[in-house]
């Protein structure tokens, strides 16, 4: 992918944008690999569920300074949550999409953001509530109204996006990253992605051909 | 359904009570199909582990054997396929897709399932499985009914049944199509080392052991596609899973061993296997021998990882995903990272031991990457992935007009040891019928060729609309599918001067010595470098 250089450690290297980690969550087929295809390549396509995770970078300019997106895209499937979770930590920010269409994925939204507390320390991660498939507006089961009540309860940001017919889709990146420079600046020069780091430098404890 | 998770072997009086309880409607349904239905009389061709050949020919059979229960055989056995009377135990839940009451769903010539032993469907080829669960409760009491042996296969009159049990799986065929019973065996265990290849052996067992109702079909949620792909291959793409071969991808020696050479060089900590490949064919492939020690890659499994990267849902990012290798370790992960180079078809994957060696695993695709472009190899790649964009099946670089033999319309060719070759499909095979048609005559080629009880070296058979020529020798086994005019003189001279044009070829054409990391002792001669890597079988 000419998707250029994706160094892992993104030590702030005045010339290199600052990098910030963030995960799409949510049930399966709502959406998310649509939305991170359509952001990253400006391209739609029914596309199988995803399959363990992807992963995707992409360069974002907010006013004056650019900051670097590294998008973890991950399978709604069950069976693809163990292999998922490790590369949740240490995320910046955290998309939590849900299909408008369908009221269970709503829910299901709910209970992921439940485990992303356990996961990970409040106020630390950045989330966003997504309802997408704004096309299907026909067949919506989940109100612009619910959502936006949701998040506000749990002070997450929110958008309805279509992945399909591109619409807010961009806005959604763009309002993370601009969150995500603000935080990062009001904390002075945290070091984000030492987390990043200190996995992929991980004791490797796994045996060979370890058993799942 | 329920009984069928009783293994403690249902009495024939048992089974006749679940028919009963289940299938309430079926006697006066039956009475009005084309046979009457007096006890027995199709039960011919059952067939158990017991009775030695299981490629006896489908033809009306001996005497009214073993107490397999009359009226469960009956539901299969209906003569004429298309106007054939509900052979459906449950025509009731009507209306739904799938359901096997449907005239289009019983047009189909091959149906494929899976069901877990408790008699719950998982997968279906067609139709919903959900409309097909009586149907499926019919299977399960014919396997539980057979205690002992173990069912293997029914015949009635054109239809073939094909049964496998895989731990708490149930995996069905029911063809009419020219395929024997090994060949559809062979299909169903391919569809077995999918799901194990997303779960994992040990870990269904476990599911199963703990909760025998559990609904496989949550965990193997988006995984349907992928078999659906698999079982189409076999009708569209004659050869794929009939031969056990990995197809490579013909490309200059010089440039494929300095692929491989790459391939060695580049390394990450726990680093297995590192492939390259376009369009579901192979470019070459490097293993790790620390990791995968003497244990060389099974062909089915190298198959395997190639249908999987070809899957759409890699067509971006880059993936990491847990991936097991059903022939190499049934119950162990392995982590696979998955990326196209360079925004070409081109497919790198790199097999690991490490969950949380993504970024390891990046690096060194990056290395690759570079050291492609050090090569120009893309631009080779391109050319020869750039045939394979033009179909949309994984359709092989050249086409059977390079061979010059005129009067050849397609073959296949599998050296004893490695790859198979087939060019690609052009007309008069251009038709999904007509793929199929060939699809089906190389099938019954192949079932011949390879009887238990007869096996034969050479066929020449002239068929209506194509005469083929297939020939199995120690060193090779070639199918030929010639113009119907050809005589048999000439069909040799076509079959000559093709086996001189592979012979020609080959280095180009097939992966005769393929790359390691180090080389076991053993390898060193020419005999051995044909059972290297992934030539085995």
């Amino acid at each position: 992918m000419a998707q250029a250089h994706r160094t892992p450690q993104p030590r702030a290297a005045p010339s290199q944008p600052r990098a910030f980690k963030l995960v799409l969550l949510g049930s399966g087929s709502v959406g998310k690999s649509s939305l991170a295809l359509r952001y990253v390549k400006n391209d739609f396509k029914s596309i199988l569920p995803t399959v363990g995770c992807a992963f995707f970078t992409k360069v974002v300019d907010v006013g004056a300074t650019s900051l670097k997106l590294e998008i973890w895209d991950t399978a709604g499937q069950e069976k693809y949550h163990s292999v998922c979770h490790l590369y949740f930590r240490g995320a910046n920010a955290a998309l939590l999409v849900y299909d408008i269409t369908r009221k269970d994925s709503f829910l299901k939204a709910q209970q992921w953001l439940k485990d992303l507390e356990k996961e990970l320390h409040p106020g630390e991660v950045l989330v966003m509530l997504v309802g997408n498939k704004t096309d299907l507006s026909e067949e919506r089961e989940v109100t612009f109204q619910e959502g936006k009540e949701f998040a506000d309860s749990q002070r997450l940001l929110f958008m309805e996006t279509s992945a399909k017919l591109n619409q807010q889709v961009r806005e959604v990146f763009n309002s993370v990253a601009q969150e995500l420079l603000q935080r990062d600046d009001g904390e002075g020069q945290a070091p984000r992605g030492d987390a990043a780091v200190a996995l992929n430098e991980g004791p490797a404890r796994q045996a060979k051909c370890c058993a799942h | 359904m329920e009984a069928g998770g009783d293994t403690a072997a249902p009495a024939p009086g048992g089974a006749e009570d679940l028919e009963d309880t289940q299938f309430p409607s079926e006697e006066t349904r039956e009475g009005g199909g084309v046979h009457a239905v007096p006890p027995d009389p199709e039960d011919e061709g059952l067939e158990e582990t017991g009775s030695k050949d299981k490629n006896q020919p489908p033809s009306p059979s001996p005497p009214p054997q073993s107490e397999a229960p009359s009226s469960n055989c009956r539901l299969w056995s209906p003569a004429a396929p298309e106007n054939s009377p509900t052979r459906s135990p449950e025509s009731s839940s009507g209306g739904q897709g799938g359901d096997p009451s449907d005239e289009e769903w019983r047009s189909q010539r091959k149906h494929v399932f899976v069901l877990s032993e408790a008699g719950k469907p998982i997968y279906s080829r067609y139709g919903s499985v959900e409309a097909l669960s009586a149907t499926m409760g019919v299977m399960t009491a014919l396997v539980s009914f057979v205690q002992r042996d173990a069912i293997r296969a029914i015949y009635a009159e054109d239809h073939k049944l094909v049964f496998l049990q895989q731990g708490p799986l149930l995996l069905v065929a029911m063809s009419r199509t020219s395929q024997s019973a090994a060949q559809l065996r062979g299909e169903l265990l391919a569809v077995h080392a999918q799901i194990v290849s997303t779960l994992t052996r040990a870990s269904v067992a476990r599911i199963f052991a703990h909760k025998q109702n559990y609904d496989l079909r949550r965990l193997l949620a988006g995984s349907e596609r992928t078999l659906d792909r698999l079982l189409d291959s076999v009708e569209q793409d004659p050869g794929a899973l009939l031969l056990g071969a990995v197809r490579c991808v013909p490309l200059a020696r010089p440039l494929r061993d300095a692929l491989g050479a790459l391939l060695r060089r580049c390394t990450a900590p726990g680093l297995a296997l590192s492939v390259l490949a376009v369009g579901g064919r192979l470019i070459t492939a490097a293993q790790e021998r620390n990791v995968l020690a003497e244990c060389r890659l099974d062909p089915a499994d190298l198959q395997l990882l190639l249908d999987w990267v070809g899957a759409p849902a890699f067509a971006a990012g880059e993936a990491w995903a847990p991936v097991c290798l059903p022939r190499f370790n049934p119950d162990g992960f392995f982590y696979a990272y998955v990326a196209r180079l360079d925004a070409m078809p081109v497919c790198l994957l790199l097999l690991g031991t490490q969950r949380e060696a993504f970024h390891a695993m990046a690096a060194c695709r990056r290395l690759v990457e570079d050291g492609m472009h050090a090569l120009g190899a893309m631009r080779a790649l391109g050319e020869a992935a750039s045939f394979s964009n033009t179909s949309s099946t994984s359709a092989p670089a050249y086409s059977v007009q390079a061979v010059e033999a005129p009067g050849l319309r397609h073959f296949l060719y599998k050296p004893l040891m490695g790859e198979a070759q087939l060019p690609h499909l052009e007309a008069p095979y251009s038709r999904e019928e007509e793929r199929q048609r060939l699809s089906d005559l190389y099938h019954r080629l192949h079932a011949r060729l390879h009887s238990t009880s007869r096996p034969l070296r050479l066929i020449y058979h002239v068929a209506e609309k194509e005469t083929l020529l297939a020939w199995v020798t120690s060193k090779f086994e070639l199918y030929t599918c010639l113009s119907p005019l050809v005589t048999k003189a000439g069909a040799i001279l076509v079959v000559t001067k093709l086996l001189r044009w592979v012979k020609k070829e080959e280095d180009r054409l097939f992966i005769r010595y393929p790359p390691k990391y180090s080389t076991p002792p053993a390898a060193s001669t020419d005999q051995a470098a044909h059972n290297g890597l992934f030539t085995g079988l």
